[in-house]
């Protein structure tokens, strides 16, 4: 509060918009994710030859969609202050549900709803767990991953392949987007889920309502918001999504293996933190999360095409970016308070 | 006991139907009867005043009221209706609004949102945020607060929160309106403004519930008052039948002598907090960006200085400087004549300085530990990991100072988390007395809390003064000041306006001080 | 009678212990001689009993260290890749001497490997302490790329190494007792003595609780952080030495796997709060051996080893239900009731 209010230029009003925009903590972190997977991009387009294919940005959308619907589920979570570290797991069970079923000749018409169903249950549980009983979210999604993990290995341990025709034509349908360009399916389902997810938060209570329970739990009970149930249903939404992504997994794979996707759960949370949701609830976006796993994605990606890195290095790589970006929001949220 | 000074007031003229009637209420918490049989109703276009001590039980029978807590005995009628609510949405949809002592709003929404939440207008199935910003702009400019409905909430001083926390009780359509302690945080030129609402509110035919500490503006502002004591029911008076004199004896039930013995006591002592003695701390030009514009600053042994002025004028702020809680941006301070770098709490305890905070509960008490743990913590700390206090002489620090504070405390081992707030600031004290402090700070040691701990608070700066430590005095309330300090630093915008001896000063000439420059209307809400 | 039960049901170790004392009659009457310990050829402590203990013995150890992060209000997730770091440094340490069998060999590769795993602690107070960085995620950081670094050092191979010394890390005896055993004893022992002799333990619980107004009562967080941290990775680089040397081999991938998941389980049984706070290292150590134990349960009662995951689920979620305030309040009420039930028949005989 200066005393003397200066007139200030619009070119000045501009930088102090935009800096405005850097520095909240609202909408700086996911800025600064913006920003960066951009100057990644380009970096990774200037040195290896073809990056710039629009088909290789494609691809990641085609290799990340299963992880993009996590994200979604997960940025629920870790909205309202939660985690879920189930989801890993749950994929994993999906796929062995599906492979198991679908070889015993069910129609994906009845496996794809039960999958649906039965994450959502799992998801249910553990919400219930959280809220009636006051189990952290830590330990109650770590039963939840424990259990699903354990249900992987009683159905079979072996891998179970899928052959069911429903299942191999979405693996192998690639819908032309015009050029040489395609996508799948899969893709489709992954951005439908992000639009809805996106007017979910934005547009109804359920939406306001989680983030008001990141923000304060109890002022959002006193102020009358429906926070027990809303603070159950981020979880069914969580394991609703978990079931999304393992079906879109097991039309990726065309398999059911209990051993997949293990540390899932650690890509999903690290790319709803480095698109700029807090670890401790009340902000961020999903759209966030989806550059996020772009993030995750573009990574990947330079890792094949530098081709001399050993595989070790995508781990490294991760654990590096999530520091620097970390550190980045932290300077950034912190200079405002 | 209780029941044979039980008074009620007659109804308003007309007779009219309360519209909140709470008979024989009790709730009981593990070890605790927080209420009694208590009885409680309100009136249509009514502003009614809850009273007691901390402890009596109003914040109990507000959650009672607004579903927050489930009654173990009593009913509730609202509007000749019987209801029970489940929760405080339940409360809110039936009409009872209620603002909370802290604010309870979400500093990581608009504040838009916090006006409209879980009402907002909606449009093709989602919520249409163009009307809702519209509606939280007009209930803003209702209370004459111009700011923006789309900036973050986290964005505003505490006062506007307060007051956005307000337009978010107006919006709803309520009959019933609580205010818990609504006041506490806003300055002079706000609460005028509140009350006008209020009173726009209760002659439009709502029932306002108003909890306070101030009793200047409990007089300016309750047509009823409702007087707990220990979750009893002490009486239900009309404001205008009862002298203040009654009021806080049925508040606290004991004779206010004790604060005329003050009175004589620091008169008599007035003498040793003469300036004759070399300073024990003088700080030349300490400042830090945003806070404190450069102040000079001594205090000698023995002398309590006051430090007076609104919300805001930096004496918060101040005082945090000299506890090593901020750190300067200029300036430099010195210990008996010794220069001292103040960067952290620890350099200041380690320096025999110590800083009671204001804020009791996030900065002060630790609430899981025992009132033992609290009290030694400090003084632990300064020792060092490997130096531990042995358990015996812990035990003897706790209960001195348990006895000599008068905690009131099952015993030692008990958790500070289930004392009331009295008690937990007399823990806070003991903890920085156990320091053996040259400097202490007290930051509105008294906010919040009975007027009988209050009058034992006071009693006791008194006399550790008399015994030589200096004491650093920051209250909201101007007699307290007045009452205590040797000398007085009156501070205005974050700027040290004057820095006298108490001893022709009066409220009028404390409060011309304090308002001097700004509009001449500060001064009538100010004598609160 | 009843006041003792009162008393019992409320102590937080209560739920913890009966599942211990279920699991252990399980097994008593699925195995006879269960309980029975025996002095083989060798001299060596043998049965089952002491199979837990040595099998429990690294997530006890990481587990005391994880229990004074929680007390702190944080978390390490990444005790699991320092597991697998120490065992692969070690490992190449050894097997790129001239001279694995050698004690000094051994003596430098576990000082180097425990040395590292302290700068990782570090590494993790530092992020926590100076930076203000939220536990969970600063330690997911070197969750994410421990791994990857384990790797990096064994170069993606599984590194086995014959070297007696190492060895007698995992699955060595002194005096008849297993040395996993000792060692956990020794730091178990030490960790009590450490926090309960000095005010350590205050002080982390204070910090636990309220940070602010630690910090205003002159409680130099950062160091207790540093601390913690430290410890924790070091009680981590130690229990991933013994499963190194158990194994005799350094396997980047799976040495180590999930035991973060597990030592934080045995805190969390153990009646200490993930928010923080109140801590207890007995209970840690009660909540060690469940875990332990119900793996040896599940072997043992002839369910295919496969399963574990589903029962320790179980398990997590029966102790979690059980220590729930929502449960203790249930059984609260019903104690009333029944109390409420038997003094009315009583006043009724009166009249």
């Amino acid at each position: 509060m200066t005393a003397v209010v200066l007139v200030r230029s619009p070119l000045r009003r501009a930088t102090d918009a935009v800096v405005d925009v850097f520095t909240s903590p609202k909408s700086g972190p996911v800025m600064v994710t913006a920003v960066l997977f951009i100057a990644m991009y380009l970096a990774a387009g200037s040195l290896y030859k073809g990056f710039f294919s629009g088909q290789v940005f494609l691809n990641l959308l085609i290799d990340n969609a299963y992880l993009v619907v996590l994200a979604v589920g997960m940025t629920f979570v870790i909205l309202t202050g939660g985690i879920d570290l189930s989801v890993g797991s749950v994929v994993a069970l999906s796929t062995m549900i599906a492979a198991t079923l679908l070889r015993d000749g069910w129609s994906p018409l009845v496996v794809i709803p039960l999958i649906l169903v039965a994450t959502s249950l799992l998801g249910l549980a553990v919400g219930l767990m959280i809220h009636v009983f006051k189990v952290q979210p830590f330990i109650a999604s770590l039963a939840a991953m424990f259990l699903a993990r354990g249900l992987c290995y009683i159905i079979s341990n072996t891998s179970i392949t899928i052959d069911q025709p429903f299942f191999v034509a979405m693996a192998t349908l690639r819908i032309p987007l015009g050029g040489r360009l395609s996508i799948t399916p899969s893709v489709i389902v992954a951005i439908l889920v992000v639009v809805i997810a996106v007017w979910v938060l934005q547009y109804t209570r359920f939406g306001r309502t989680t983030y008001a329970i990141g923000g304060g739990e109890q002022s959002g009970m006193l102020m009358g918001l429906p926070v027990a149930r809303t603070k159950v249903l981020v979880y069914v939404i969580s394991g609703f999504c978990s079931g999304v992504a393992g079906v879109l997994f097991s039309f990726y794979t065309l398999s059911g293996y209990p051993l997949t996707t293990i540390g899932t759960e650690l890509d999903a949370i690290a790319a709803v933190v480095i698109g700029g949701t807090l670890l401790t609830g009340g902000y961020g976006f999903v759209l966030g999360s989806v550059l996020g796993v772009l993030v995750l994605g573009v990574i990947q990606t330079i890792i094949t095409f530098q081709g001399t890195l050993s595989s070790w290095w995508t781990k490294i790589f991760i654990g590096a970016l999530l520091l620097v970006f970390i550190i980045l929001q932290k300077v950034l949220t912190s200079r405002r308070t | 006991m209780a029941s044979a000074l039980q008074t009620r007031a007659p109804a308003p003229p007309g007779n009219p139907d309360p519209v909140i009637d709470m008979t024989g209420i009790s709730i009981t918490f593990p070890g605790v009867k927080a209420l009694d049989g208590v009885d409680f109703r309100m009136f249509p276009g009514e502003v009614h005043s809850l009273m007691g001590e901390n402890g009596a039980g109003k914040s109990t029978l507000i959650k009672a009221l607004t579903g927050v807590y489930s009654i173990d005995a009593g009913t509730i009628a609202m509007q000749g209706r019987q209801v029970t609510f489940s929760g405080p949405a339940q409360a809110q949809a039936a009409g009872i609004a209620t603002v909370y002592q802290e604010v309870n709003l979400l500093g990581n929404l608009t504040v838009a949102e916090n006006v409209m939440l879980g009402r907002e207008p909606h449009r093709l199935g989602g919520i249409n945020w163009r009307a809702t910003r519209r509606r939280a702009k007009e209930i803003l400019q209702r209370l004459h607060l111009d700011i923006d409905p789309n900036s973050l909430l986290n964005s505003h001083s505490l006062a506007v929160q307060q007051l956005v926390a307000i337009a978010r009780a107006l919006d709803v359509d309520a009959s019933v309106l609580i205010l818990d302690e609504p006041t506490s945080s806003l300055d002079a030129e706000e609460v005028a403004e509140l009350f006008r609402v209020i009173r726009d509110l209760a002659d439009a035919g709502v029932a306002i519930l108003f909890v306070s500490h101030f009793l200047d503006q409990v007089y300016e502002i309750s047509d009823r008052l409702t007087v707990l004591r220990n979750g009893r029911l002490v009486g239900e008076y009309l404001t205008d039948e009862l002298l203040r004199i009654d009021l806080v004896q049925a508040m606290i039930g004991k004779e206010l002598s004790t604060l005329e013995d003050l009175e004589n006591r620091k008169r008599s002592s007035e003498a040793g907090g003469a300036s004759s003695v070399p300073a024990f701390l003088s700080a030349h030009g300490i400042a830090r960006k945003g806070a404190v514009a450069p102040i000079d600053l001594t205090i000698a042994p023995g002398e309590v200085v006051g430090l007076a002025g609104l919300l805001g004028s930096g004496r918060t702020e101040i005082a945090r400087l000299l506890g090593g809680i901020d750190h300067c941006d200029a300036g430099t301070i010195q210990v008996n004549g010794k220069p001292l770098k103040l960067r952290t709490p620890r350099q200041a305890i380690a320096h025999r300085i110590a800083y009671s905070s204001e804020n009791r509960r996030s900065e002060g008490i630790v609430d899981e530990l025992s009132v033992r743990d609290n009290i030694i913590l400090a003084l632990q700390a300064d020792r060092g990991w490997f130096r531990p206090i042995p358990k015996r002489r812990q035990d003897e620090l706790a209960q001195s100072y348990i006895d000599t504070l008068s905690i009131r405390t099952p015993d030692a081992d008990a958790l500070v988390r289930n004392l009331s707030g009295g008690n937990q600031q007399k823990v806070l004290l003991a903890r920085w007395l156990a320091i053996a402090p040259r400097l202490l700070i007290l930051d509105e040691p008294t906010r919040g809390i009975d007027v009988g701990a209050k009058a034992e608070i006071q009693k006791l700066v008194v006399s550790l003064a008399e015994n030589g430590m200096s004491v650093l005095f920051i209250s909201a309330e101007l007699e307290e000041v007045l009452r205590l300090s040797h000398r007085i630093i009156v501070l205005r915008d974050r700027r040290m306006v004057a820095d006298l001896p108490n001893e022709n000063l009066d409220l009028d000439a404390l409060l011309a001080l304090i308002a001097e420059g700004s509009e001449a209307d500060e001064q009538a809400g100010v004598t609160s | 009678m009843s006041g003792f039960f009162t008393r019992a049901l409320s102590n937080r170790l209560f739920w913890p212990v009966v599942m211990l004392v279920a699991l252990l009659v399980v097994n008593a009457v699925a195995v006879p001689g269960f309980f029975s310990i025996t002095i083989n050829a060798d001299g060596h402590l043998f049965g089952s009993l002491i199979d837990i203990l040595r099998n429990g013995a690294p997530t006890l150890i990481i587990a005391v260290g994880m229990t004074l992060v929680i007390a702190t209000r944080g978390i390490d997730l990444s005790v699991g890749a320092i597991c697998a770091i120490a065992g692969a440094v070690a490992c190449s340490i050894i097997l790129d001497s001239p001279d694995p069998g050698g004690l000094w060999t051994v003596t430098v590769a576990v000082a180097t490997a425990l040395a590292l795993s302290l700068v990782l602690g570090l590494w993790n107070g530092f992020l926590v302490a100076v930076l203000g960085i939220q536990p969970i995620i600063a330690t997911l950081v070197l969750m994410t790329a421990g791994r990857g670094i384990a790797m990096l050092i064994t170069e993606g191979q599984i590194l086995t190494v014959e070297s007696a010394p190492f060895k007698f890390l995992g699955s060595g005896f002194i005096v008849g007792i297993p040395v996993a055993v000792i060692i956990g004893a020794v730091l178990f022992s030490l960790a009590a003595l450490l926090t309960r002799r000095t005010a350590l333990g205050l002080l982390i619980e204070s910090v636990g609780i309220n940070p602010e107004a630690s910090r205003q009562a002159g409680v130099r967080a950062r160091g207790l952080l540093f601390t913690v941290y430290g410890f924790c990775a070091l009680a981590a680089g130690i229990a991933g030495l013994i499963l190194t040397a158990n194994q005799t081999a350094a396997d980047a991938n799976n040495t180590g796997l999930f035991i973060e998941l597990d030592a934080i389980l045995a805190v969390v049984i153990g009646g200490t709060s993930l928010n923080g706070g109140r801590y207890s290292l007995v209970g840690t150590l009660v909540g060690a051996l469940v875990i332990q134990t119900l793996v040896t349960t599940v072997y043992t009662v002839g369910i295919p080893p496969i399963a574990t995951m589903v029962f320790k689920a179980a398990v997590v979620t029966a102790v979690c239900l059980l220590q729930s305030p929502t449960t203790n309040a249930a059984f609260a009420r019903w104690r009333d009731k029944l109390a409420a039930g038997r003094r009315v028949p009583a006043e009724a005989v009166a009249k």
